[in-house]
């Protein structure tokens, strides 16, 4: 575990480029300052506010953001900092992803085909066979490879994703929203097909909002809000009332889950380029202070964890 | 108001029936959980409830009378895939004016900023959209809701606002939901029924 990071990402931040009036242009930042590291073998977790970056940070690692989108800080893996070319070369190969939406697919191609074309394996016949033995292994009838996208239901096409990033045998696998719309006994079999990749040595970094999934499988949690890590804490802590939880927002993240109560903390995240000077949780929070509001808190290390807050303990 | 489907049967391909012989309905005021396996046709009932989908057999009945053919819609389906719902080249703000319009209220109460009303559905987050599916569909015309996996994609405090902001609506204007859902815990913290498919 105390090795050197498979993935490594370091002070993060993405803006867009507008064009307004004629050809004055604006930079609009979504992100601002993300922090993350994968050890080998671990499954680490960003659960996160909708519209806290997420996504854009898997795009980020594999280099398909939009032409508008512009970078800042570094992504290391392996150690070697990763250049557009670098993350050309790793995709599909070394690295895979498990894109969010239906929409990666394309829409007139047969699925089995586009599974296929993560297969390593000159022979086409064996190339097959690696899509059919996913497929039965996710449940997923042998008629589906003759299908075209509009034709899965929303469970059945994440799994027909989900196989896309196992074919290719990669070492790191992002999965952005692998959970929704499986239903229970499908989350089982993800979650535990998850547990037995890591444990032949892939690394797994699982974008989420869904609590509980994210508890159940990840060794590690970040905590993500407003484009900024506020806390990483083990999976452990999100046990019983979740009090061993060490900044706020992730507390309200905890009571507002359906099982522990369904309670709103009111209040909304603020946009990136309209961030407080403060910390970014502060108009949100009963623990607020003087300093809240003047100071950003640092990232510091806490029990174990990170947090971003001043008066975590 | 009753929102009812009567001997609903649907297949998309011959041979494999995803909807056989079907009743289900729904009054105004009620919120009915739906919930079912991946596959089982949750989503097509939900197409058919709201006149997207025409059913082989069977019959979708608001009040005894069929779904208007033109005009808006008393049934409005909220989609599992926002960006899928909305039109990639259209401005936030002419999506939200194709209903109607909105209040710096209502944008508040979902969320919405105000800036995002300039943007292109590319430029928003899955989260960020479904909260404009969300509010478009929130105005007096509607009776029904259909609620198709709405807050999945939703981190759960802001699942918690926008269903608390939908819950109230309803009650306030006496409009009937369906609430499609895998997630048992969120039907029960929601729902007055639970129906399996």
């Amino acid at each position: 575990m105390k090795k050197e990071p498979l993935l490594s990402i370091r002070n993060y931040g993405v803006s867009f480029t507008r064009y307004e009036a004629g050809l004055k242009s604006r930079n609009l930042q979504v992100i601002s300052s993300l922090d993350i590291d994968v050890h080998e073998g671990e499954i680490v977790a960003i659960v996160g506010s909708s519209g806290s970056g997420k996504s854009l940070l898997a795009d980020g690692i594999f280099g398909i953001l939009p032409y508008n989108a512009v970078l800042s800080g570094e992504i290391y893996y392996d150690g070697k900092l990763l250049t557009q070319q670098d993350k050309e070369a790793l995709r599909g190969r070394e690295m895979s992803l498990i894109p969010q939406s239906v929409n990666y697919l394309d829409p007139l191609k047969k699925v089995g085909k586009q599974v296929e074309l993560s297969v390593r394996d000159k022979d086409k016949k064996k190339r097959r066979k690696v899509v059919e033995d996913l497929f039965a292994r996710y449940n997923l009838s042998p008629e589906v490879y003759d299908y075209h996208p509009f034709q899965l239901s929303g469970g059945m096409a994440r799994r027909v994703l989900l196989t896309t990033a196992l074919a290719a045998g990669s070492r790191l696998i992002v999965a952005d929203e692998p959970t929704p719309g499986l239903d229970e006994v499908a989350l089982k079999e993800v979650l535990k097909d998850f547990r037995v990749l890591v444990d032949s040595g892939c690394s797994i970094l699982m974008i989420t909002h869904d609590i509980n999934a994210a508890v159940t499988i990840a060794d590690r949690v970040a905590i993500f809000y407003a484009g900024m890590t506020l806390e990483i804490a083990s999976s452990e802590d999100f046990r019983g009332d979740g009090q061993a939880l060490r900044h706020p927002y992730s507390k309200a993240l905890h009571a507002a889950i359906p099982a522990n109560g369904f309670r709103a903390t009111p209040g909304f995240q603020p946009y990136s380029d309209n961030l407080p000077e403060g910390c970014v949780f502060c108009d949100r929070c009963d623990r607020k202070t003087e300093r809240c509001l003047k100071e950003r808190p640092e990232f510091r290390e806490l029990r174990g964890g990170k947090v971003r807050c001043h008066h975590a303990t | 108001m009753q929102l009812k489907a009567e001997k609903v049967s649907f297949a998309y391909k011959k041979g494999v029936q995803i909807l056989n012989q079907v009743d289900f309905v729904v009054n105004s005021g009620e919120v009915v959980g739906l919930t079912a396996p991946s596959g089982f046709g949750k989503t097509t009932l939900a197409r058919i409830l709201a006149g997207y989908e025409k059913p082989a057999s069977g019959l979708v009945t608001l009040d005894g009378s069929p779904l208007p053919k033109s005009g808006y819609n008393p049934v409005q389906l909220i989609f599992q895939h926002p960006e899928k719902a909305v039109n990639p080249k259209w401005k936030m703000r002419r999506v939200l004016e194709e209903t109607g319009g909105y209040t710096a209220e209502s944008l508040h109460q979902m969320g919405i900023m105000p800036e995002w009303l300039e943007r292109w559905p590319r430029e928003l987050s899955g989260g960020e959209l479904q909260r404009f599916c969300v509010l478009r569909v929130l105005n007096e015309r509607t009776r029904f809701i259909i609620a198709d996996e709405m807050t999945t994609m939703l981190d759960a405090v802001t699942q918690a606002q926008i269903w608390n902001t939908v819950l109230d609506f309803a009650k306030k204007h006496d409009i009937g939901i369906v609430a499609i859902s895998h997630e048992r815990d969120l039907l029960e913290a929601v729902c007055t029924r639970i129906e399996r498919l």
